[in-house]
């Protein structure tokens, strides 16, 4: 294991090297060079998601950053690449909080990598907004650099247990993936349903990704309603697809995790008809993101994975929010603890809805949504309609 | 703690344990026979072997691209991706060897280990980039064959699919193919006379390079096997899946007796079967107080008792005799 990380580390910091020296020079006239930054898994089983987040970063960033540019500053994205681990995501962190001219982290795609990094970021109050963790913990430690423009897992989670029980499901077996964000959620599912009268008859942890035959064996035994796997679906899918093959009738259900059209690409029939729950609506329920869907995929040659028209919004008000501190330092490039200030006091309409952030980071506002698959067709994954959706507000801070 | 349950699902469990077991022994072999010639660990095997699985998934890939996949006998099709895997599989385990182990056989023996990680890490990620240039994925997945996914019920709890029948009698045709190759033929002597004394054999006229090639070329097409056999059965394979089978299987051809083919087999199904039983009974025996995510600590744990007792393993280590 050590040696497999120590690689990643070394092949994180050769993409530096390649990063970093370019782009050096600015224009005569240029005030400076401010950089937003994006940490995501852009390599390994999650790179659909994180390359996602990193593309729709780089659409506002080029949008947007006209205002910036009229100030006389230069702006430039640096895609950071933090291969879904913890210690990846805080080598990176140390790497940007290092690198003066970054003003803004976009990211990261998994809560259990977030959590670590931000406490780098707060080093030097660099301001963090993330498109995409939902693990309580990302706003409960109260920092303020760090916000989000999603929901919550303690939410979505009894949003799952909710919809669970409106469907008269008596019994749910319970798997999560061992991560912060993956068994959290599967404990706040796991917690509320029962507080809901459903009874849960399993509940197990497991890093396996390829052979679930033992996890399924006493599974199929029990012959559970409905199974729900908190986690990602790169280990979801073969675990669904192992599940139908071993004749396992229950219905499937997952959080926000399972938002990627390669759930469908590898356990194909065998999740058609599953539900999941979302922090993050199909592009097509939002008002103003069929303009930005096109765009994207003139752009990349792909339609937006999910978590993309959200890291678009929150690179848009990033950028509203460096703006804003900017021009408070008089036109000058601002400090990292004064962008972070503006940022928690931007109120921005996007293409995910209207978002104001709370003391502690999180909307206050945020929809869940309730989505089943709609075909075994990897294509079609934008198919996928949302059965209920919810405005729920965020909790507020535990004292 | 319900009694029922845990006899009822009993057999199904025994039978998930078996084919991983098998899983494993396939791969132990190639760790075992290096060693027994070379004494030596090659830590690339792992990467032999999932290199073996990749290029199952891309005939089958190809042959459903081609709409063969329908027309032919699905135990055809399994059959020529299997030869095709073990040939791709003990080819690259010969270059290896030439490449990277022969010029520092004379070497400290540390020596050509590092060379082998070396060769896991670069294989790793040459899988890597010729799959992401080549597909733009990570994952791959292994085509459906509707026959090789039947189920025949034995009870009303138990079944067994057909593919899973297959990568058992696949394994126990090969092991035994391999047992009858290593101690009934001409080239079987030879193998093991290199093994024990390289100098002496030379002299009686064994080419020792040959045998040595040969020696990879065997394990390397076992591994290639397993990694199609695991990908057949667990279907989703990616450059990194070959790490942990691989760990494991060294674990087995330690636990087995390293150096020694039959004991690469049962060390493979002992660690199998104890993965399995705690995988889904831990959490049945505590009361959910010790989940499947400890079937590793447990099984290892156990490992470590045997190894105490037994510290060259079940059937003992088999290293050449030193003048």
């Amino acid at each position: 294991m050590r040696n497999a990380r120590f690689r990643f580390v070394l092949v994180a910091l050769a993409a530096l090297a390649l990063v970093l020296p370019w782009g050096a020079e600015t224009p005569a006239q240029s005030k400076g060079t401010i950089k937003i930054a994006t940490q995501s898994p852009l390599s390994g089983g999650q790179a659909a998601l994180g390359e996602g987040i990193k593309l729709g970063t780089q659409l506002a960033v080029d949008k947007l950053k006209g205002p910036l540019e009229k100030m006389g500053f230069k702006v430039e994205l640096v895609p950071f690449d933090d291969q879904a681990k913890p210690d990846v995501g805080v080598a990176n962190a140390a790497n940007i909080i290092a690198d003066k001219d970054i003003l803004l982290v976009v990211g990261h795609l998994n809560s259990g990598v977030a959590i670590p990094s931000s406490e780098k970021y707060k080093e030097s109050q660099l301001a963090m907004i993330s498109p995409a963790n939902t693990n309580p913990t990302v706003t409960d430690r109260n920092y303020l650099n760090v916000s989000r423009v999603c929901g919550r897992d303690d939410v979505q989670g009894s949003v799952g247990a909710e919809f669970a029980k409106s469907k008269a499901w008596k019994t749910a077996y319970v798997i999560h993936d061992k991560t912060t964000y993956g068994q959290g959620v599967a404990e706040f599912f796991k917690a509320d349903a029962e507080k809901k009268g459903i009874k849960v008859i399993g509940f197990e942890g497991t890093e396996e990704k390829s052979n679930f035959d033992p996890i399924l064996t006493p599974v199929k035994a029990k012959n559970p309603d409905l199974i729900y796997f908190g986690g990602i679906y790169d280990q979801a899918a073969p675990f669904f697809k192992q599940a139908r093959e071993k004749g396992i009738k229950a219905t499937f259900m997952g959080p926000d995790g399972m938002d990627s059209s390669d759930l469908t690409k590898i356990a194909g029939p065998a999740v058609k008809g599953m539900y999941y729950t979302s922090v993050a609506g199909p592009v097509t329920v939002y008002k103003d993101a069929a303009a930005f869907a096109k765009e994207y995929k003139d752009k990349f040659k792909k339609d937006p994975e999910p978590f993309a028209a959200q890291a678009y919004d929150a690179a848009a008000i990033g950028l509203k929010g460096i703006e804003a501190a900017a021009k408070a330092a008089g036109g000058k490039v601002p400090s990292r603890e004064q962008v972070s200030v503006q940022i928690r006091k931007t109120k921005h309409t996007g293409l995910t809805g209207a978002v104001e952030f709370d003391d502690k980071g999180d909307p206050k506002k945020a929809q869940y949504f309730v989505l089943q698959v709609a075909s075994e067709d990897p294509a079609k994954w934008g198919d996928n309609k949302p059965i209920k959706t919810l405005t729920i507000a965020a909790p507020p801070l535990k004292k | 703690m319900d009694l029922e349950l845990l006899v009822a699902i009993f057999p199904q469990v025994l039978l998930d344990g078996l084919i991983l077991g098998f899983m494993y022994a396939l791969i132990a072999l190639g760790y075992t026979m290096v060693y027994g010639v070379l004494e030596f660990i090659n830590f690339a095997h792992s990467e032999i072997f999932v290199v073996g699985a990749f290029v199952g998934v891309e005939i089958l890939l190809t042959f459903k691209a081609l709409g063969w996949i329908d027309l032919v006998s699905p135990f055809l099709i399994l059959l020529v991706v299997l030869l095709v895997g073990m040939l791709a599989s003990g080819l690259l385990a010969v270059t290896v060897e030439r490449i990277a182990y022969r010029p520092l056989r004379g070497a400290p023996r540390l020596i050509p280990l590092i060379s082998a990680i070396g060769v896991s890490f670069f294989l790793q990620d040459a899988v890597r980039l010729v799959e992401s240039i080549w597909r733009n994925a990570f994952n791959l997945v292994y085509p459906t064959m509707e026959t090789l996914n039947l189920r025949f019920s034995l009870t009303e709890t138990i079944d067994v699919s057909v593919k899973s029948l297959v990568v058992i009698v696949a394994s126990l045709l090969m092991l035994w193919g391999l047992h009858a190759l290593v101690n009934r033929t001409k080239i079987g002597k030879a193998i093991r006379a290199v093994a024990e004394d390289q100098a002496t054999a030379s002299l009686m006229g064994i080419n020792v390079n040959r045998m040595i090639s040969l020696t990879f070329l065997i394990g390397g097409a076992m591994g290639g096997a397993a990694g199609v056999l695991f990908g057949v059965q667990y279907s989703l394979i990616n450059p990194y899946t070959g790490f942990i089978p691989g760990l494991k299987a060294f674990t087995a051809a330690v636990l087995g007796g390293i150096g020694n083919i039959p004991g690469a087999m049962l060390g493979g199904l002992v660690l199998g079967l104890l993965e399995a039983f705690a995988a889904s009974y831990l959490s049945l025996l505590t009361g959910g107080a010790f989940g499947a995510e400890y079937k590793d600590i447990f099984a290892f744990s156990i490992l470590i008792l045997i190894l105490i007792f037994r510290p060259k393993g079940l059937l003992g280590e088999v290293v050449r005799e030193r003048a």
